[in-house]
């Protein structure tokens, strides 16, 4: 845990103090470097799981099959149909559908086990994860470099400052994503059983993210620089056509350093589940498999004790005990004797 | 084997604090009845599995072969070029411990690496190391280890630990199946000759005399002769299975617990009993005499020869379908390996329609095999059955879903479907212990063993707990199963944690229920006890 802070600090440092003085890799070459990371390293990622086949149909059913005419199926959590695994995968991906199924299990004097609702993780985790998406996108403000938003940017706009307070206007998906942050990291931290299993790759992109945003939250509330120098910076980063870099303040470096970070770190860590829970076998299979052939590529010959083997190994005392015979004890005999001559 | 403790004391020891040092350094103790017992080193060799040797889990030295280092590095690039699942699997685990608390085994023991999170990590740290730069460089610090003796000692200690039950598959955001793991594991050990005495033999039984008992052709036919005696005794009605007949439509196979083993039995005499009242066509296999596949808990090649003679056996007796019996890890083989594995299907096969009311089974139209439950719900559904509920009377029950039909099958409702118009009095145990959330018997996957009873009964905890909650609360007395393990592993639950619970199969009930044409008035059900009424 300590080393991860740490790293995220000294990542931190760098940008306040060495970064300014080197304008042109900190504000240009390495955000282009590690936007290119992450693209080739996320298709390298993905490409490399593909490569390797399914070769079962394995889908974890979470509810009734599909079989007789009635008895009704659970048509997203044991889907049949191609539509049905589809919604399946939106449920999971969109609303955490698996999460949402949480419990907490306690063992009570008696002894009795009880097992509470417990849907914290579910919650905190849709709000870090849906926060940080109207972030990125909010961001496309400074991307796109036109007065006039697109109407559902806007919308989106308006309704994440619908509080109508504070000048700026105060998001709610600022105060949410760091609430949604400290939460995973309160319960890495807190928890007995998530501490003992957390790695430093478990705290690094906690810290990293909290680094990311909360540096943009001291930009745009409490260190006011010159936001339309940085927009005048970043449009033209969008659009290939850098300009200097010189002269921006410490705190969007460190924004931005971190967001390089994120960039370069995220193809070659955890965070790759957001890519991996497309290709998860257990969710994005339909249960057809007792309807439907699901090919093997690497399917071995079949290699079993025939019946031809098992018969000739119990074939005298199957006759005695009146059991149809392919070859009777005479006529194997026959044939061995055949065979000696 | 070690002595058990009560269930008092038992549930008193369970300490969920974990130890402070890091789970890396903290190794596990092979105390007896921790471990199960080594397979024979004839019994691999027999199989043809690699490495065959003679070990002990207690000593220190486990002979593994020189190049085991080579060995464990080839078999782990094979698994992550085969399985996408496995190569997933290893990477997008944000260690969120949704699954901590899911997991049985963490529930009975408290140790921190029967969280499924964890248990994954023994194999993923190995992983890390090399096969993930971070692990290259970084080390210990990217959650990487190498391989070396003591962590091949440690899976074995907990991937025997698992029993691939899949629950806490359920509640991962991204489906992560820690049975993928364990197969995987067991896999590997495997590669270096360490498997366990309780799997291999039944494997090896399997292969050669047809069944996991290694009941031979004559014997077979004898014990189901005998207890289609019993059958007569009970209801007065004389029944002569057919064996390995050609020309049926149908092809019956079930685990072979159900004709060797007490409670199996009564099931196995209900399928025999429906069978009969309806005039079923169809035949017994003394050659496929097994539904179960203890190979599924060996690799994906043994399930495969296993399994096959399946298909072998349909086509040389030449049947239309397969009906196959009450089983957990049998209809995970079946739903989700069987046709990939041994398929297609033999010509002479065809997609499966019950001759008694016509209802074609579309859902089984690749694997050509229809689940006993599925097909006697069907005959309810059509009254084209007689069941008298009130014979089931005196018995209040409750259902435990099997993990694999659950979980790898989404067999829910019919088994409920059928127990409601056989009994009366039917009740369902607390919704996060059944259904897709059920808990395993603390047997499955090959732990169904003696030596770890008490390992066993810390796994059967939930279950047994939400069974004896049921038992307290509404008088249940009897809870029906469709599994084979089941009705080996929960008799010792039910002692255990809820006793004066009896555990049947589901067609033991039905068998009870059933009206059948010249029968003598039941004055007992199919274990011979009395039935309450029967003095009137």
């Amino acid at each position: 845990m300590l080393f991860s802070l740490l790293a995220v600090i000294v990542l931190g440092g760098i940008a306040w103090l060495v970064a300014p003085n080197m304008p042109g890799f900190f504000g240009i070459i390495l955000p282009y470097a590690a936007v290119l990371v992450f693209l080739a390293g996320f298709v390298w990622r993905i490409m490399n799981w593909a490569k390797s086949p399914v070769p079962f149909r394995i889908p974890t059913t979470g509810g009734q099959q599909r079989s007789l005419d009635f008895i009704k199926p659970a048509r997203l959590d044991s889907p049949f149909t191609k539509a049905g695994t589809i919604g399946r995968m939106i449920l999971e991906v969109l609303l955490f559908r698996s999460l949402f199924r949480n419990t907490k299990a306690e063992l009570k004097d008696g002894p009795r086990m009880v097992y509470w609702s417990s849907k914290w993780l579910w919650i905190f985790a849709l709000i870090f994860h849906y926060s940080f998406l109207i972030i990125f996108i909010r961001h496309f403000r400074l991307f796109l470099g036109v007065d006039v938003l697109p109407f559902c940017l806007e919308a989106i706009d308006k309704v994440d400052s619908m509080l109508q307070v504070g000048i700026p206007r105060f998001y709610m998906s600022d105060a949410l994503i760091l609430a949604g942050l400290l939460f995973l990291l309160c319960r890495r931290l807190f928890d007995y059983k998530i501490r003992y299993i957390s790695l430093p790759g478990d705290y690094f992109p906690l810290f990293l993210l909290l680094g990311i945003a909360g540096s943009g939250v001291l930009m745009r509330y409490f260190m006011k620089g010159d936001i339309a120098t940085v927009k005048t910076f970043i449009v033209n980063l969008v659009s290939f056509g850098p300009i200097s870099a010189s002269g921006l303040p410490p705190i969007f470096f460190l924004h931005l350093l971190f967001i390089s970070t994120l960039l370069i770190y995220f193809p070659f860590s955890k965070l790759m589940h957001m890519g991996g829970v497309f290709l998860s076998p257990t969710r994005n299979l339909p249960n057809n498999s007792r309807a439907v052939h699901h090919e093997n590529p690497w399917n071995p010959p079949k290699k079993f004790h025939t019946y031809a083997a098992y018969e000739d190994d119990f074939r005298d005392l199957m006759d005695e005990a009146g059991l149809p015979l392919e070859i009777t004890p005479e006529e194997a005999a026959a044939r061995a004797g055949a065979a000696k001559e | 084997m070690s002595k058990l403790p009560n269930a008092q004391t038992l549930a008193k020891s369970i300490n969920y604090a974990f130890p402070s040092a890091s789970w890396m350094d903290v190794k596990p103790v092979f105390n007896p009845g921790s471990f199960c017992y080594p397979a024979k080193e004839e019994t691999m060799a027999g199989l043809g599995m690699p490495h065959p040797h003679t070990w002990n889990p207690a000593e220190e030295d486990w002979n593994l072969p020189e190049n085991w280092e080579e060995i464990m590095y080839n078999t782990l690039v094979d698994k992550l070029e085969k399985f996408r699942s496995f190569k997933v699997f290893m990477d997008i685990c944000v260690r969120c411990g949704a699954c901590a608390d899911k997991c049985h085994f963490f529930l009975g023991t408290g140790d921190p690496k029967n969280m499924p999170v964890l248990r994954a990590e023994l194999i993923r740290s190995v992983y890390r190391r090399d096969f993930t730069t971070a692990g290259k460089l970084l080390g210990k610090l990217a959650g990487a280890r190498k391989l070396d003796k003591n962590v091949i000692k440690e899976w074995f200690y907990y991937f025997y630990q698992c029993t691939e039950c899949r629950r806490c598959s359920l509640y991962c955001p991204y489906g992560i199946d820690t049975a993928e793991i364990t197969m995987v594991a067991r896999a590997m050990l495997h590669e270096v000759g360490l498997g366990t005495h309780w799997i291999m033999d039944p494997v090896s039984n399997c292969n050669r005399t047809g069944n996991h008992l290694g009941i031979q052709p004559h014997a077979f036919k004898e014990i189901v002769e005998f207890l289609c005696e019993d059958i007569e005794t009970v209801t007065g009605i004389k029944i002569n299975p057919p064996f390995n007949e050609k020309g049926h439509e149908i092809l019956f196979i079930t685990p072979s617990g159900d004709v060797f083993a007490d409670p199996g039995i009564y099931t196995f005499m209900g399928y025999l009993m429906l069978f009969h009242e309806l005039g079923l066509d169809y035949t017994l296999s003394t050659y496929a005499s097994e539904g179960g596949n203890f190979g599924s808990f060996v690799s994906a090649n043994m399930m495969k020869k296993l399994n096959a003679k399946m298909y072998a056996e349909a086509e040389r007796l030449g049947v239309k379908w397969i009906l196959g019996g009450e089983c957990g890890h049998m209809w995970r083989v079946i739903t989700q390996y069987m046709e990939t594995m041994n398929g297609p299907t033999p010509s002479n096969m065809s997609v499966p329609k019950s001759p008694i009311t016509g209802t074609v089974f579309h859902n089984a139209a690749a694997t050509k095999m229809v689940h006993i439950t599925e097909f006697t719900a069907d005959l309810i559904k059509h009254n084209k059955i007689t069941l008298d509920p009130s014979r089931n009377d005196h018995r209040i029950v409750t259902f435990h879903d099997s993990c694999n039909p659950a979980r790898g099958m989404g067999l829910l409702d019919e088994p409920r479907y059928v127990l409601k118009a056989a009994c009366n009095n039917f009740v369902e145990m607390p919704e996060n212990t059944i259904r897709e959330q059920t808990f395993c018997c603390g047997g499955g996957s090959g732990l169904n063993t003696e030596e770890i009873m008490e390992l066993r009964m810390r796994g059967a905890l939930p279950r047994g707990n939400a069974l004896r909650y049921v038992q307290e609360r509404h008088g249940v007395n009897t809870m029906a199963c469709i599994c084979a393990i089941d009705r080996a592993t929960l008799p010792p639950l039910a002692d255990y944690w809820a006793p004066g619970v009896t555990v049947t199969g589901t067609h033991e009930l039905v068998a009870n229920a059933l009206v059948m044409k010249g029968e003598i008035k039941r004055t007992m059900d199919l274990r011979q006890d009395d039935l309450p009424d029967a003095e009137e």
